[in-house]
């Protein structure tokens, strides 16, 4: 698959004809629906907790560069170190400066998509500094050389039989008689691998899903463990976040932390939730001795003042995904970016451009669900609808599309003449579909008739319906 | 300061139209106000009850997390509990303790079969025993503060993690816990790192199946130290 938004409809095509990715992706339906849908049943305040979530972040959002400020000195109070970063660029150069210094051969990493978007791991690596991915679902990813596919479940794409057979192919050093066939055997063994990596590790970086203003503190939310061996062991603490991450108070993170982990993957809460707050303290007999924040703006402060600001409001629980029907039918890889699902179709453009990625904001059926089981109530439709009336207003819309388009706007600008016409077409559609009443071919809609049927229209058209139910009610 | 900086901040201040003073200046008062504030949200109703309703809760919860939780008297009960429950585990007797003095200087002496060492983990530690700052009812979950009295590496690195919370030490919501860590560290003054722990590692990540013991601790134990008095409990079928 071709990792870029540009060959979507390429790599969509070839998502659903795969069927071990079929295979895979059943496990998000069966797993994440069902979990989230029991953990929001048992908590009576869930809506109220969505609302004031929603809340927190418009609020912050709006005062983003005041608490970014309150944030940073905190930060500085506690001896840590803000390192404000532009762009993907400036920050993996921040990054690599600090690895440098203190003479970085080997770094862990807790999961981070910050991470992804920066392309860190191929920049230290061109640096002779080995990252080494410890959650389990990135660490399997990045033995197969593959980006994650989904925001929290970095592997959901793969089954037992391909990791196993990752795994034979890369830990040469044991027995290869060894049973592997069961999830258990596959994750004992990535913990006695990873374990030695986290104790040799010179600088470990983690993400964050919070940063606390008014403590200056970063939060990371796991379940692993991982991320807080990352951070317990080094020297060095990296933390990269993105600017839209902070929020005022302890309160507020506890209210957001209410939502995450039941929209996330259906948890009443994740197993570790670690508050970071500079670096060691003195007679601290563990724990880094720097802690640095990597601040990277990367396209956010431009997304804040344009209709797009809501979906700065994200925590990244991946319930959109996890809920949406063309994520189950092409998982997250064919999206070509870093976010996939409706929270991709609308962040990537916003990053990257609407030139970039096009195609994404119009993978969407908008059946609504993932503004409906989103804990920040973020309008993901009404974005994506944003996206395309900007990208037919950039005349990227394709040529047929735009001819599409002006005929039907034509039409729908004369109601007197749309009417007779739809009705014609109807009689036409159902007098060439015949007794089946499905059409195989149809001129112009061979996108659709290549794959599948066109069940042809029946009855009345919806207009006529609708003033015959008028005339017999009275109204 | 940094170009950087200056870059985003400039970026941020015409994103959000800022530049008249004004209304600059009520911008930074509602900022001021909600941080000296730090209202709550709402708060689940789970977890407003009694004292005794949130140990039980607390307890409920925690095991619904695959932690295991024992209830004693007392702090001078702790070694025996602990020796208890190696065995139970079929653990070696070998410990590695927080460097407080309250798990310091526990009747050890009564368990002369159980070899304790204070200090940071080492990675070939299988047990650690260690305090806790507070038990979150709501959902099961400890607080845990990092301090020279309390290395971190104990909380992640040994198979085995036995935590001491004292019932009076639960509380029924975070927030409760946040005030907790006001009270003790006074305010703007966090430890380098506060661990909230709900039962013991574990991942999802093959096949969506749940995996205990993905990198942190397999086992998560809590002995739990009844110092207040005990409500009415529906369960209470002895020790």
């Amino acid at each position: 698959m071709d990792p870029s938004p540009r060959a979507f409809k390429a790599n969509a095509r070839e998502a659903v004809l795969d069927p071990q990715l079929k295979r895979a992706l059943a496990h998000v339906k069966v797993g994440f629906i069902g979990k989230r849908a029991k953990a929001v049943a048992r908590l009576p305040e869930f809506d109220a907790l969505r609302d004031a979530a929603r809340d927190i972040k418009i609020h912050t959002l709006d005062h983003l560069d005041l608490y970014l400020e309150r944030y940073e000195a905190r930060v500085t109070a506690q001896g840590g170190q803000v390192h404000w970063c532009p762009t993907a660029e400036d920050a993996r150069a921040a990054v690599l400066s600090i690895c440098q210094r203190v003479g970085a051969k080997t770094v862990t990493k807790g999961k981070s998509m910050i991470s992804e978007e920066i392309d860190l791991n191929q920049h230290l690596e061109a640096n002779g500094i080995t990252p080494v991915e410890t959650d389990l679902g990135e660490y399997i990813i990045q033995l197969r050389g593959e980006r994650p596919s989904h925001i929290i479940a970095p592997a959901v794409h793969l089954t037992k039989d391909l990791i196993e057979a990752d795994f034979r192919a890369h830990h040469r050093h044991l027995p290869p008689e060894r049973s592997l066939e069961e999830p258990r055997e596959l994750v004992e063994e990535a913990r006695g691998i990873l374990r030695e990596r986290f104790i040799a590790a010179d600088v470990g970086i983690t993400g964050a899903n919070f940063l606390v203003a008014e403590t200056g503190s970063s939060i990371i939310v796991t379940n692993e463990g991982n991320g807080d061996l990352t951070q317990a062991l080094p020297k060095v603490h990296i933390v990269i976040a993105s600017l839209e991450k902070v929020v005022p108070t302890l309160e507020d993170a506890a209210t957001i932390l209410r939502v995450l982990a039941r929209s996330a993957t259906g948890q009443e809460f994740s197993t570790y939730t670690t508050l970071s707050t500079g670096p060691k303290r003195p007679g601290d007999i563990d724990g880094p001795e720097e802690y640095h924040v990597i601040l990277l703006d990367n396209g956010r402060s431009e997304m804040l003042a344009g209709p797009f600001r809501d979906a700065l409001r994200c925590i990244r629980c991946g319930a959109c995904m996890n809920h949406c029907p063309v994520y189950h039918a092409i998982g997250g890889h064919a999206y070509g970016w870093v976010y996939p699902g409706p929270i991709g179709a609308v962040l990537t453009p916003g990053l990257i451009g609407i030139e970039e990625a096009g195609d994404l904001p119009n993978a969407s059926t908008f059946c609504g669900r993932c503004e409906a089981v989103c804990p920040v109530r973020i309008p993901l439709p009404k974005m994506m609808r944003h996206w395309r009336e900007r990208e037919f207003e950039r005349h990227l819309t394709p040529r047929a599309m735009r001819a599409g388009l002006g005929v039907w706007a034509f039409f729908a600008s004369r109601p007197e003449l749309y009417h007779r016409v739809t009705g014609w077409a109807m009689r036409l559609l159902a007098m060439l579909a015949g007794r089946k009443g499905r059409l195989r071919s149809l001129p112009l809609a061979g996108g659709w008739t290549q794959v599948r049927d066109l069940p042809a229209p029946q009855g009345r058209t919806f207009h006529a319906l609708w003033a015959a139910r008028n005339k017999r009610t009275g109204t | 300061m940094s170009a950087g900086r200056d870059a985003i901040m400039g970026g941020l201040r015409r994103a959000l139209k800022r530049g008249a003073e004004e209304s600059d200046a009520a911008a930074r008062q509602a900022v001021d106000r909600r941080l000296d504030a730090a209202t709550r949200g709402p708060v689940p109703a789970r977890a407003q009850v009694p004292p005794a309703a949130q140990v039980d809760l607390f307890e409920a919860m925690a095991v619904e997390q695959a932690a295991t939780v024992t209830r004693i008297p007392s702090l001078e009960a702790v070694p025996a509990a602990l020796a208890d429950y190696l065995k139970a585990a079929n653990l070696a007797p070998k410990v590695r303790l927080a460097p407080s003095p309250d798990l310091e200087n526990m009747p050890w002496d009564s368990q002369p079969l159980i070899e304790v060492e204070a200090g940071r983990a080492q990675g070939s530690d299988q047990v650690s025993l260690t305090g806790a700052v507070a038990g979150i009812a709501e959902t099961g979950t400890l607080m845990l503060a990092s301090g020279p009295e309390a290395p971190i590496t104990l909380n992640f690195l040994p198979d085995n993690h036995v935590v001491v919370l004292k019932a009076s030490q639960v509380v029924g919501a975070y927030e409760d816990g946040w005030d907790r860590l006001r009270e003790i560290y006074g305010r703007n003054a966090l430890p380098r790192a506060i661990n909230l722990i709900t039962g013991p590692s574990r991942t999802a990540d093959i096949e969506q199946t749940i995996q205990l013991g993905a990198h942190g601790p397999r086992r998560l134990h809590v002995l739990l130290i009844e110092d207040t008095e005990p409500g009415p409990r529906d369960d209470d079928d002895g020790p």
